[in-house]
């Protein structure tokens, strides 16, 4: 495959050239975080993603790019949106996918995550797609699987396919990220979201701003080349992008904030809040949201808000992601 | 019978000599160092030139994990361990299962050291009964079962009341507190340190603060009391600074630092490999500040002494998720190669500078025989071969775990011999062949 047909292969249409990174593949045999990608490696798999959402509008939802391989979902913890995401853009690219919850797995009898990981291994799983509430557990997996590995979330560190299902969105609306100044605002400190987030909006060149109670700040984010404030509004002044992030309750073990109600009143996006920003702001959420704590339902449900589109563009990025790590157009050539 | 160690280079900074001298040993006791002593019908060791003659190193801080953790480690390989890293006696922290925290415990730990013939064992009673912070522990019979300090290592001692009284009560005996210290509600879920490592990484911190807020509770105690605490594996710089300030208003303070606290810092949790839990130890790896600190603190003499804390685990229970492996790495079979490495031939300290981290001053702190060789001293001797090329090899530890950052490690500097009470307990044959010493 040269590299004028990007993401050609039976079924999946070239990508426009001029959205076309400068490289052809992914040569990653996992997906562990934004860290480990490079600037034309994350355009790869947006440019990827837009032909793959076109598979989606079709009347028959299915090309057979991973037709034969097998793909593991071994989930951790509860998730709904990106797990069936993951499924969805599995079964669409044609992959023999199963599914597996800790509650149904064998870590109710004890069982280690590598001798669980083993086990999987044994039965040549081609990727297994991870979720699990320990920060680098994909990681510890990655250095013992022959299987790829992608990061569905793991702990506090990172959520790739989120970051780039995001950017995708963010690129929709405004085509370019580089120069857009962008605000994410909510519990930074727990969040895996904003960490792959501010690895790949930097890296493409935007305008990062952080904000949030000081508690929930984590040490040492203005070495990754953001701006931290505890002001909202100063974050949120002409702001291109407004991304707000869950108030974590399931992960609050301490008292980070005196109340929610006072956390939204702080920092809770409000329509207020949001006339600071630019005109065509865009509103984003990685879900689970908390109406009245981190976003008003008048935002949520507002005319900005893409929150939607996100969870919709999740299956194509996440299509781009699979098929790119299983080798793309190139290892089909060769197939 | 008498053994006479031939022309090496005598570190004894508890004498004040450094020079090419003679040691002879008769039985297990020194006689005399002396330059050019006469045979007269003695075994010798040629001691090969360069090579370093010094009291036997002292390891004031190791787990050696029996009773109740057999698994990791066990009193007879810990002590293996302990001569192959140079060591010729190790004290043994109480958080055993049971804990050390009453005399029967004390006399099997002093019993399988007894049956393993190796390094001396002086086990370290615990403050509270169950080191649970509530009780004082039976101190007194501790001692004279023959534990040579108090420490609820593994944990602070929980409270400034009984802290206060531990020192009160250890006081009397002229025992030091070991004092792990930690602030608890500050470390919370903390496995890592606090700041820009972690923080990318997604770990929750630890700051230095957790272990400075407790050190300055700690000193503030021993000054009111009279008492003495000794501040366990310190990390953090802002620490170092209160110990600095005890010491100067002469508070009964000292303190020690392991090696892999001067040597690494919180960036070994990205790289070479990131999330290794041979990196996660408590307190953790700290920034550069912190490390160049406790350097420092190395230098300048506020450091009492270097202590490995060596912390053995099993492969399976480190071979988990970052924060679902346990705290700790082994270090007595690397400590002299880093120390030799990192600090001497670094040029931040002399030779005798180091005997008296590894050798004087823990003797001193636990009032234990050796970190000399006084004529009439107990003949514990550690041969050093300053300038061997040491690959660090983790499968070839006696410990009976691996788990230790500094596999496959390069360094300059190495052990020779160990000889604990005249009997030669250790050689290393890549230093010298093995006849040499025995």
């Amino acid at each position: 495959m040269t590299s004028k047909h990007v993401a050609a292969a039976p079924g999946i249409a070239a990508v426009p050239a001029e959205q076309r990174s400068g490289i052809s593949a992914l040569r990653h045999k996992d997906l562990l975080g934004i860290a480990d990608l490079t600037a034309d490696e994350i355009r790869l798999i947006l440019d990827t993603a837009e032909a793959m959402r076109e598979i989606g509008d079709r009347p028959i939802k299915k090309v057979p790019a991973l037709r034969g391989k097998t793909v593991v979902n071994l989930f951790f913890e509860a998730s709904t949106r990106t797990r069936t995401s993951f499924e969805i853009a599995e079964k669409r690219l044609s992959a023999d996918t199963l599914n597996i919850a800790a509650t149904t797995s064998s870590v109710v009898k004890g069982e280690t995550l590598v001798d669980t990981a083993l086990n999987l291994e044994a039965m040549a799983p081609d990727m297994i797609v991870l979720r699990h509430a320990s920060s680098g557990a994909c990681h510890l997996l990655a250095r013992i699987c022959r299987a790829g590995i992608i990061n569905a979330g793991d702990g506090m560190h990172e959520h790739p396919t989120q970051a780039l299902l995001d950017a995708f969105t963010i690129r929709e609306h405004k085509k370019t990220i580089a120069g857009l100044k962008v605000a994410i605002v909510g519990d930074l400190l727990h969040s895996r979201v904003l960490r792959s987030n501010v690895q790949l909006l930097t890296k493409l060149g935007a305008e990062v701003w952080v904000s949030g109670p000081p508690t929930l700040m984590p040490p040492g984010i203005e070495r990754q080349g953001v701006r931290r404030t505890t002001s909202v509004d100063e974050a949120v002044e002409g702001a291109d992008v407004v991304m707000l992030l869950r108030v974590q309750l399931e992960r609050m073990q301490g008292t980070f904030f005196p109340s929610l109600r006072e956390y939204f009143t702080l920092f809770g996006m409000t329509r207020e809040r949001l006339r600071r920003a630019k005109p065509d702001v865009i509103i984003m959420h990685p879900g689970p949201m908390n109406r009245g704590v981190e976003i008003d339902s008048e935002v949520a449900d507002g005319p900005y808000s893409v929150i939607l589109e996100q969870v919709a563009n999740g299956v194509a990025v996440r299509m781009a992601v699979l098929y790119l790590l299983a080798g793309g157009a190139e290892h089909e050539a060769a197939a | 019978m008498k053994r006479l160690l031939k022309g090496g280079r005598v570190v004894d900074p508890a004498n004040g000599r450094d020079g090419v001298f003679d040691v002879l040993i008769d039985g297990d006791r020194i006689v005399r160092v002396a330059k050019d002593i006469p045979v007269n019908g003695a075994q010798v060791m040629d001691v090969p030139a360069g090579f370093v003659v010094c009291p036997g190193l002292i390891d004031m801080h190791v787990h050696l994990r029996e009773p109740g953790q057999e698994h990791k480690e066990t009193v007879a390989t810990g002590v293996a361990s302990a001569v192959a890293g140079g060591f010729t006696a190790v004290a043994c922290m109480p958080n055993t299962v049971p804990i050390n925290d009453n005399a029967g415990v004390t006399e099997f730990i002093l019993k399988k050291a007894a049956e393993a013939r190796l390094a001396r064992v002086y086990p370290i009673g615990a403050v509270s009964r169950g080191s649970d912070g509530e009780q004082l522990a039976d101190i007194g019979e501790l001692r004279a079962a023959g534990c040579v300090a108090i420490s609820d290592d593994g944990r602070p001692v929980k409270t400034a009341l009984l802290m206060r009284r531990a020192l009160e009560y250890a006081g009397m005996f002229k025992m030091p507190v070991l004092e792990h210290c930690e602030d608890l509600s500050l470390r919370g879920e903390g496995v890592a340190h606090e700041g820009y490592h972690a923080s990318l990484l997604g770990l929750r911190g630890i700051p230095g603060l957790a272990e400075s807020i407790m050190a300055q509770r700690d000193i503030a105690l021993a000054e009111f009391t009279g008492g003495w605490v000794h501040i366990c594996h310190m990390s953090a710089a802002t620490t170092l600074r209160a110990v600095r300030e005890g010491k100067t208003h002469g508070v009964n303070v000292t303190c020690e630092v392991a090696p892999h606290h001067f040597t690494l810092t919180d960036e070994a949790l990205a790289s070479p490999v990131s999330y290794d839990t041979n990196v996660k130890m408590n307190p953790p790896l700290r920034g550069t500040v912190d490390r160049d600190e406790m350097l420092k603190g190395i230098v300048d003499g506020s450091v009492d002494a270097i202590a490995t804390d060596h912390a053995p685990h099993h492969y399976d229970e480190k071979k988990v998720e970052f924060d679902m492996a346990p705290f700790g790495i082994i270090g007595l079979e690397t400590c002299v190669s880093l120390s030799l490495d990192r600090l001497v031939h670094s040029g931040l300290i002399r030779l005798p500078r180091l005997v008296e981290l590894l050798s004087t001053n823990p003797a001193r702190i636990l009032n234990i025989p050796g970190g000399s060789l006084s004529d009439g001293a107990i003949a514990d001797v550690t041969v050093l071969a300053p300038d061997l090329q040491v690959v660090v090899d983790a499968s070839k530890f006696r410990s009976k775990s691996r788990n230790t950052p500094f596999g496959g490690w390069q360094f300059r500097g190495g052990v020779a011999a160990t000889i604990v009470g005249g009997r030669t307990v250790y050689v290393n044959d890549s230093a010298s062949d093995a006849n040499r010493f025995q």
